[in-house]
Order: structure tokens, then sequence, then C-alpha cells
């Protein structure tokens, strides 16, 4: 590499060198700042379509399809994309949730029972909502004053909430007659899906939240150091648990969407999807431990887990290799991070010393 | 049965065979003229249901998070409580099969009169009917075989093979009515690491070549309509136009229909499976692409219960001529149409 590469390299915002470090977290970056320090996940996503073109050039060559499968990976993507924000909140703030998936399962057998959907659409939206963040804020409660480690906690959670959801669906598919949550998946305004709508504004207020609030740089705070946090001022304990009530928000958000994509609700929906969350975040550059991430790479990952699926459904291959090739993805992307931010980091340093 | 008595019924099947061979007159005679031995014939009668010895039932089938599983559990329920002489136990299988395996053992050591057990997977649990039979505990098995013939005192199941066979057919006739020569069929099976899905597919897609077609994608959901939907709406995005599709499941096919709906399809018909009262209500209103779906009923629950009732009184079955109930019996797979719904519409769960 020359030495001119290496400088302009050192000098990229990716590892927040040429970046001055904002108040409150020098993560605390601007869109253009996500989408650079997203470089990679774009160079992955743009090989997907590449790939999906080579193999499939008929379906690539006409473009009212395209059209329609960009829609068709977003659509799939919305749901599990909700989820993942919330969660990217939970883990920069140095925690976990491994209840999601059980939570929308809960939320959404919730909104779906006789009881609620007699109240209209309002009803079943407001109680998954409320059934969600509840949720959360006793994932919340116990983790920060009942002070139990949030594997654990979240653990139970999952388990309960599962058991609950079952036991209020009694163990059937609970189906949605009301046309206006069935139509929030049918529907499109400007010939784009509702949901996708939903999805994007979630990223929208996420992203402000994050990084364009008092909130947002409490969050990387606390997930970075919270002895440091706490001794600036900020309740870790109150902050911590706000951000599991986010999630549980997010996680009721989420079970609207999915019930109204299935048009029905059960116990075992949001099967996994704590798992896609977390691979998601981590794919995008969430720090596992706390104090790093961003929104924008949360909702690549997801992209890019949509566009796998996508692509192996339109070429025939079978689940299980593309379960195998996720898993992959996971590894490279935690391996190549590691690489960027200590080895890069430390070369590039070393190199920029010896350049300038 | 005399070793005599058993010779003669041996020689008359093979006359009778041999009759059937030269022409139906013949036939005619043979089979009315001959008088069986006695003990080789009879008339049902209805011992069978009257109360008899008391008889403790344990029961345990997979932790249901699906229409069909749950209709299992409350029919084989439903149907102990006809009887004034049936205990019923029921353990939950818990997530997994050695889950179940532990919630089996609690039941032995109430020591039930009979075990009826829907087992996650047959192979997994074959060890432990066994065990149950050697304990001296008859072991009926509902729905997923057991490879060892000595594990189970009974199998009853439905028919996944003929359940493919049937959807099979029915889309490849009516892809021959409407004249279409290459069609484009999708197929979206359940869980694909169970031997049932294979089964079920095996049969599809030996039925389907007999009409010179092939499956064009499959794609597997997870038996629920979460899964369904996203399996529907990536075979509807990998395949622009479809002729026919196969969704395993009625319960997942409520997801199926949902992306069908989203996504503005209808070139295609779709056929389901299993028999579920939506589906069955969906196909007799005849306004969405689901023309059609085949059985797998899980009415195959209550018949387990009556029959592990009569194992354990040591009767038999009135209809049968036999003393004791059959070693295996499986459904078959019925085709229900628009014109036949009402027929089955009281069958649906």
């Amino acid at each position: 590499m020359s030495d001119a590469t290496a400088t302009a390299v050192a000098e990229s915002p990716q590892h927040g060198g040429a970046t001055p470090p904002a108040k409150g977290g020098r993560w605390r970056g601007d869109l253009g700042e996500s989408i650079t320090r997203n470089l990679g996940l774009l160079g992955v996503l743009a090989l997907l379509i590449i790939i999906g073109a080579v193999t499939q050039p008929d379906l690539y060559g006409d473009s009212s399809w395209v059209w329609s499968n960009v829609l068709s990976i977003l659509q799939l993507a919305s749901v599990v994309g909700v989820v993942t924000v919330g969660m990217t909140f939970v883990i920069i703030g140095g925690g976990i949730d491994l209840s999601a998936g059980a939570i929308v399962a809960l939320a959404g057998v919730w909104a779906t029972t006789v009881a609620t959907q007699s109240y209209g659409a309002a009803g079943m939206i407001f109680t998954a909502i409320i059934v969600g963040t509840i949720v959360g804020l006793v994932n919340g409660v116990l983790i920060s004053y009942g002070r139990l480690v949030p594997f654990i906690a979240t653990l139970a959670m999952l388990v309960a909430a599962r058991g609950l959801a079952a036991q209020i669906s009694g163990k059937q598919t609970q189906v949605s007659a009301n046309t206006f949550i069935n139509g929030i998946a049918a529907n499109k305004f400007l010939g784009i899906p509702i949901l996708v709508y939903i999805f994007a504004g979630v990223v929208i207020v996420g992203w402000v939240l994050l990084n364009r609030t008092t909130f947002g740089r409490r969050t990387v705070a606390v997930g970075g150091n919270p002895e440091a946090a706490r001794l600036a001022g900020i309740n870790v304990k109150w902050h911590s648990l706000l951000l599991y009530a986010l999630s549980g928000l997010c996680c009721g958000i989420a079970a609207i969407m999915l019930t109204a994509q299935a048009n029905s609700a059960q116990a075992a929906m949001g099967n996994l999807y704590e798992l896609d969350a977390i691979a998601a975040a981590i794919i995008g550059g969430t720090l596992l431990s706390g104090g790093r991430g961003t929104i924008i790479g949360s909702v690549l990952g997801v992209i890019i887990f949509a566009t796998i699926t996508n692509l192996f459904a339109i070429n025939g291959l079978p689940v299980e290799i593309q379960n195998m090739v996720k898993g992959g993805i996971i590894v490279a992307a935690v391996l190549i991070q590691q690489f960027r931010f200590k080895s890069v980091t430390q070369f590039f340093a070393r190199n920029k010393v010896t350049t300038t | 049965m005399t070793q005599q008595a058993r010779d003669l019924s041996r020689r008359r099947l093979m006359f009778g065979g041999a009759a059937l061979g030269a022409g139906a007159l013949l036939t005619a005679c043979t089979s009315n003229d001959a008088s069986a031995p006695e003990g080789q014939t009879k008339v049902a009668d209805a011992s069978a249901a009257a109360p008899g010895k008391p008889v403790t039932i344990g029961f345990s089938a997979p932790a249901a998070d699906h229409g069909w599983l749950a209709a299992i559990t409350t029919n084989a329920k439903a149907q102990a409580g006809l009887y004034s002489d049936v205990t019923f136990k029921t353990v939950e299988a818990g997530a997994d099969a050695p889950a179940q395996l532990a919630a089996l053992r609690t039941l032995i050591a109430q020591k039930p009169d009979v075990i009826v057990l829907l087992p996650h997977d047959g192979k997994e649990l074959n060890a432990f009917g066994l065990e149950a039979m050697k304990a001296g505990i008859p072991v009926v098995n509902l729905d997923r075989a057991f490879p060892d013939a000595l594990a189970y005192r009974l199998q009853i199941k439905g028919d996944n093979y003929g359940m493919g066979v049937s959807a099979g057919k029915y889309i490849g006739e009516q892809m021959k009515a409407k004249n279409i020569a290459n069609p484009i069929i999708g197929e979206i099976p359940g869980i694909d690491s169970l031997e049932l899905t294979s089964e079920r597919s095996a049969g599809f897609k030996a039925e389907l070549a007999t009409f010179g077609f092939s499956v064009a994608r499959r794609i597997p959901a997870e038996f629920t309509a979460d899964t369904g939907r996203v399996a529907a709406s990536q075979l509807l995005q990998a395949l622009p136009k479809i002729d026919a599709v196969w969704n395993h499941d009625d319960d997942q096919g409520i997801g199926v229909l949902a992306a069908i709906t989203q996504a503005n399809r209808s070139e295609f018909i779709m056929v389901g499976g299993a028999g579920s009262k939506a589906a069955i209500d969906a196909i007799a209103a005849d306004n969405s692409v689901l023309k059609a779906t085949v059985t797998y009923s899980p009415s195959m629950a209550s018949s387990a219960i009556t029959l592990a009732r009569l194992i354990g009184q040591g009767k038999g079955m009135s209809d049968l001529v036999e003393l004791q109930v059959p070693k295996e019996i499986t459904l078959t797979s019925e085709t229900i149409t628009k014109e036949n719904a009402s027929t089955y519409a009281k069958l649906g769960f």
C-alpha cells in the first residue's frame, strides 16, 4: 500500500480520527459520517445485488420486477428492522434484550384477542404498544433496580412472555379480522408499502434520538462507562430502564406490523427475532459490550440479511446453506471490525507518523 | 383360530383372487356362496362403547404453537371426556425431544394403563416406546411413526405421502383441464427437517410426474402464519408467473394467503393442507386463490383415545372381525373442494 493511500485511510473518519469528538461521545456523527463508516456494509450489499443480477439475469433485466423486489426486501426487513432499532439502543447502553421476539409475540397476541379486536384498529395498535412497553419496563426494573444481569432477566422474560402469549391465544392462531390493520401491510402510498414508511419512520426517530438528543448522548455514555456516566450526573439506573422500555415499545410496533403482514398472531410469531436483531446490530458495527453503535449500521445489517434471504429464495437454494452463510457473515463482520478498530487503527496510526 | 380355519380362509382368498381375474360373474358366485368359518365374520355390535374396566390414559403432545397441534390436544381431551371409564392424564411435551422424554418419565411413574403420545420426532422417542412397552404399558403412537415395530402397540397416523399425492392429483387435473402444458408450480412445505415433510413432498413430486409436471420452486416455512407469509412472499418474488401452489399446512396458509393478497397476485390456484376451518370456509366462499385443501385431520387424536381405551380394556373394534385393535392405522387424505366443503365443515379445526 502506498503512503498516500495509507494517509487517506488514516484521515478518513472511519475510526473517528478525523472527526472531532462530539460532546458526550465521539461516535455521535452525522448521516454522512454514518454512511462513510458503513462503506463496507454497502459494499457487501452491492456484492449481493451483483450476485443476484448475475444468477438471475432474466429477472433482473425487468425493471418493474427489480422495483417490486426492492420493496419485497424492504418489507421483509421492516419488522426485524424496527426490533433492531430498539435493540441497538439497548446494546449501545451496555445491555441486551433476549426477550424481544417474545415481546413481539405477546404484544401481537394481546392485540388480536377478541376483546381487543372489538375496540377496532386504534385499540389493537394501542394495546400492542402498551403491552410491549410495559414488558420492556418490567425488564428494565428487574435489571436496574432488581440488579439482575440483563442476560438473565431478559432470558426469563423470553420464556415467561411466550408462555403468557400461548395462554392468552389458547395456543391457536388468532386471525385478525380488522381490515385497517391488515391494510397496513396490503396497502401502498405512492407505490411504496405503508410498512416501509413505518420502518423508515422508526429509523429516523431512532437516528435523531441517538445522534441529536441528550438521551442519545447519555445512552452512549452509560454503555461506554457507567461509572463515569454516574459521576457525570447521569441517573444510570433510570436511563437503563428507559432503554429497555424503548426496546419493548419497538417490539410493540413490530407486533402490529407482523400481525398486519400475516393477518394473524400466534405465540410462535417473532421467533428468534431477538437473535436476528442482535446479529444485525453487530454486523452494523454496534459493540456488544456497549458504548458504540449506529442506527444506520444496524439497518444496513437487517437489509443485508433480508437480501440474502431473498437471493436464496430467488435462486431456489436451501435454507440450511442460507443460515450457514448468515453465520459466516456475522463472524466475518465482527472479525473485520476488530481488525478495523484495533490493528488497522494502530497500523495506520504508525504509518501516519512516518508519512507526515 | 385353528390351523384348519386359517388354511380354509387362505384357500378362499386365493380362490377369490383367481375368480376376480376370471370374471365378475364368477367372483360374485364364489363370494356369495362360500360360508365363512365361525369367527371369521361378524356384524358390528355396540359393546365396545359400553362402560367397562376403568382405564387410565396418559397423553403427551408437543406444546402447541399451532392450530393443528392445539386441535390434537383438544380433541384427545374431549374424546376422553366422553367415556365414564377413562381417566385422562396429560403431560405437555415441552420444547424438544429430551424435554418430552423427561415429561413422559413422570407419566410412567403414574402407571397409566395406556400411553398415547405424539412425539416431537418418532425416531428420537423410539427408545421411550421400547422402554414403556417393556414395562408393560401399551404405547399408542399418534402421527409420527416409531421406526421400531417393538416400540408401539398401535400407530395411528395421517397419510403424509398420500397428502402429497392428493394435492398433486388435484393440481395436475386442474392444469390439464386448463390446457396448461408446462405449468409453473410452487411448493411451500412446513418444517423441512421433519420426515413427514419429505414424505409429503415426495408424494407431491411423484404424482406431478405422472402428469409430466415438476415443482419449479420450493421454499419451506415453519408451520406458522408468520413464517408462511415470509416463504410465500419470497416464492412470489422468485416466480413472476405461477400456475399452481401447494401449501402443506392451512395454519401457515393464513400467512401465505396474506402474502398473496399483499402482492396482489391471483393468476394461479392454491391447494392447502390439513383442513382447517378457515381454509374450508375460504374454499366454500371461493373468493381467493385457495381452491382446495387435502385433509390431514386432527380427528386422529380422538380416534387414538378411543382405541387406547379399547386396548386398555382388551376389546377389539366392533366393526372389525378381529378381537383386538390392529397395529397400524393410516387415515386417507381426502380432497376438499368447493363442491364438498359443506360435508367437511364439521371436521375443520
